[in-house]
């Protein structure tokens, strides 16, 4: 591979890691607080989906954006209304979320646009074009994430509450801070990270959106999640390799490799969910959510 | 916090899921509003499209088959206080181990079916197995280890059908058939045996087989020792350990069973109607099962109920596609997704809002004397 191939590569590393980098500070802010989220994919699909077709409508991606945003904020609350209002069970809620965002998108793209759930083609200003360095502009944004996420959690008043109350809310309540309030506040956050992503794969990764087009981002993003420890910094260091294996395993389609003989897709593929399955059991390193992470808040106790 | 809820038993048991279940209908019904079509034609369509022939009767239990199995595996494992979202993985490795054994493995004809039906419960099992050792002895949260083990069971059945099943003639991401000693009986075929004229359809020998799951299934969480070793572990693990109950093995075992029992689609989907093993014969039942467990409280005749609402929603909605265009079979999707909400992660509110129209009721009399 030349330096132009290495480049090429090194690109589109970037640009298949910003969807996985904006869901995985999503489930970040959101599980920091105590509140598991397996419903990212189903955020960045609704997302992708109402960006799509509200840039499609208006003409500008930007309106997009709003709607992508709009819509996974949408989805967040409901999944915060399960999770932390009702205090129903985290876990239900999220799959609840990937279904209906899976089910709803197909069935109103469909019946909008009759083109099997897709909406039509998006060109010119109703996508995110190059903004500088032959990136759009989401890129920037999302990168400018984690430097934010990061300051804001270690070193702000409202982070440390925040993170307080994904360890040992019933200390943040003590103090006469409101749980309930903090964790809609992070579910929310979580919604706005979400929409982002979710807009970035519909107007600006490709033209338009498909059915299903996720494809399991958020689930790697929740394995980044696990692999960087629950931390900002090392969210982006995740989230750059497996967006890395993502556009390796895309180049490596039918080549041989040196030494190796032909490297079958499906092993690079699998690297992510392999690596987190063996994290997780401790085989190397350790990752441990946070303390009260899936457990719903009750006061009185 | 309000008072402890107090219901009837009936009502705990039959009228919560009830009312969550039309509390989905209805949100599905503006959904269909949404989108400029008539809620009422849809129902109408989708009730005749499942049950008004015996034809789509045939297709309705077919899909209800698949329900039965993925749904009894969530609940086993939900017995144990385990939360098993890996059907979809289970089922996909049943289908391979199936597929292995069908084509590689020379049996006397006799023994297809059972060799099978073994070997797809052995390596649903064994999907099962790994997550549940993972989480019972190295801590790993058996929710995310199981999505992973989806993913993992996905790419590892594409590699197999693109790389190393396929026959070199064939263009297509399939099996050779199996060996025709392996085909489950279609239940039109087991009519005519005993002399009954059936509709042609899936329908196969299989939903007995799922039926006699959901009785031992029965058995074993209600009836048996490692039941309610699994039911104890469940409710309580340091209780459990109190009572030389072993919380790992139970994790374990659970697993298995639970992974076994999510094969039970592969075996419907496969021996009883493909033939062969296709790439994503799961569709989402796994997750669909989900739904189906929480509805039917976890217990097989509720279970077996709510896979009968599902495969006709199934059914029915393949009809809908047909005769209202304007609705994709994606509708069961959005439905099964407000269920899974509905049962059970806002099972609490409904259970509230049935137990505040008790408390109304029962106030009334009181009201009026004085």
């Amino acid at each position: 591979m030349d330096a132009a191939g290495l480049l090429a590569l090194a690109e589109s590393s970037l640009r298949l890691s910003i969807p996985l980098l904006c869901a995985c500070l999503a489930g970040l802010w959101s599980e920091r607080s105590g509140v598991i989220d397996i419903g990212l994919e189903g955020k960045l699909l609704i997302a992708a989906f109402a960006a799509a077709s509200a840039s499609y409508a208006t003409g500008s991606a930007y309106w997009g954006l709003l709607a992508g945003i709009g819509a996974s904020v949408l989805f967040a609350l409901v999944h915060g209304f399960a999770s932390i209002s009702q205090r129903g069970n985290q876990i239900v809620s999220g799959v609840a979320i990937n279904m209906l965002a899976a089910g709803l998108t197909a069935v109103i793209g469909n019946a909008w646009y009759g083109q099997g759930g897709r909406t039509p083609p998006l060109e010119g200003d109703q996508r995110f074009t190059e903004f500088f360095l032959g990136h759009s502009i989401l890129v920037y944004v999302a990168l400018a994430l984690v430097p934010l996420t990061w300051w804001v959690l270690a070193k702000t008043r409202f982070g440390l509450r925040l993170r307080a109350v994904g360890e040992k809310p019933a200390a943040v309540d003590t103090a006469g801070i409101s749980v309930v309030g903090l964790r809609y506040v992070a579910v929310i956050i979580a919604g706005v990270f979400c929409g982002i992503g979710g807009a970035f794969i519909g107007t600006a990764l490709s033209a338009g959106f498909l059915p299903g087009m996720t494809a399991g981002k958020g689930f790697i993003a929740l394995a980044a999640l696990i692999f960087a420890k629950w931390r900002a910094w090392p969210a982006l260091g995740a989230c750059l390799l497996f967006g890395f294996l993502e556009a390796l395993s895309i180049r490596l389609q039918g080549v041989e490799v040196p030494g190796l003989g032909e490297v079958p897709v499906q092993a690079i593929q699998a690297l992510p969910y392999a690596m987190t399955v063996i994290l997780l059991a401790g085989f190397v390193g350790r990752a441990i959510p946070p303390r009260a992470a899936g457990q719903p808040y009750v006061k009185e106790r | 916090m309000a008072a402890p809820l107090k219901l009837p038993r009936w009502a705990d048991v039959a009228l919560v899921p009830a009312v969550s279940v039309v509390a989905a209908f209805l949100v599905a019904g503006i959904v269909v509003l949404f989108i400029g079509e008539d809620p009422l034609t849809v129902t109408r369509v989708l009730i005749y499209g499942s049950l008004g022939t015996g034809y789509s009767l045939g297709f309705t239990l077919f899909y209800a088959t698949n329900f039965i199995f993925t749904g009894l595996a969530v609940a086993v494992a939900f017995h144990a206080g385990l939360f098993n979202i890996g059907g979809e993985g289970q089922a996909l490795l049943g289908g391979i181990g199936l597929a292995l054994a069908l084509l590689f493995l020379p049996v006397p004809a006799f023994l297809a079916i059972p060799l099978g039906i073994l070997a797809a419960a052995a390596f649903g099992a064994l999907w099962g197995v790994v997550p549940g050792y993972l989480q019972a002895y190295r801590g790993s949260h058996i929710v995310i280890t199981t999505i992973m083990f989806n993913w993992l069971a996905s790419i590892l059945s594409v590699y197999l059908l693109v790389n190393v099943l396929r026959p070199p003639t064939s263009m297509n991401p399939e099996t050779p058939l199996f060996p025709e000693a392996s085909f489950l009986p279609a239940m039109h075929e087991l009519g005519a045996l005993v002399g009954l004229e059936l509709p042609r359809s899936q329908l196969n020998a299989s939903l007995f087989l799922a039926l006699i799951a959901a009785w031992l299934v029965w058995l074993l969480i209600f009836r048996s020792r490692l039941g309610y070793a699994i039911r104890t572990v469940g409710a309580n693990p340091t209780a459990a350990v109190y009572a030389g109950i072993s919380p790992r093995a139970v994790t374990v075992i659970a697993m298995a069973i639970s992974g076994a029992l999510a094969a039970g689609l592969a075996v419907n989907e496969l021996m009883g109607y493909q033939h062969r093993l296709i790439l994503e014969f799961t569709s989402g039942y796994g997750f669909v099962g989900i739904a189906v467990a929480l509805m039917g409280r976890g217990h097989p005749v509720g279970i077996i109920l709510a896979s009968l609402l599902f495969g006709m929603l199934y059914q029915g909605g393949a009809e809908l596609a047909f005769e209202v265009p304007a609705i994709t079979r994606d509708m069961i999707v959005v439905i099964g997704g407000v269920l899974i909400l509905f049962a059970g992660a806002l099972d609490g509110l409904f259970k509230r809002l049935v137990a505040a129209a008790f408390a109304a009721r029962a106030h009334q009399p009181v009201a009026k004397e004085a």
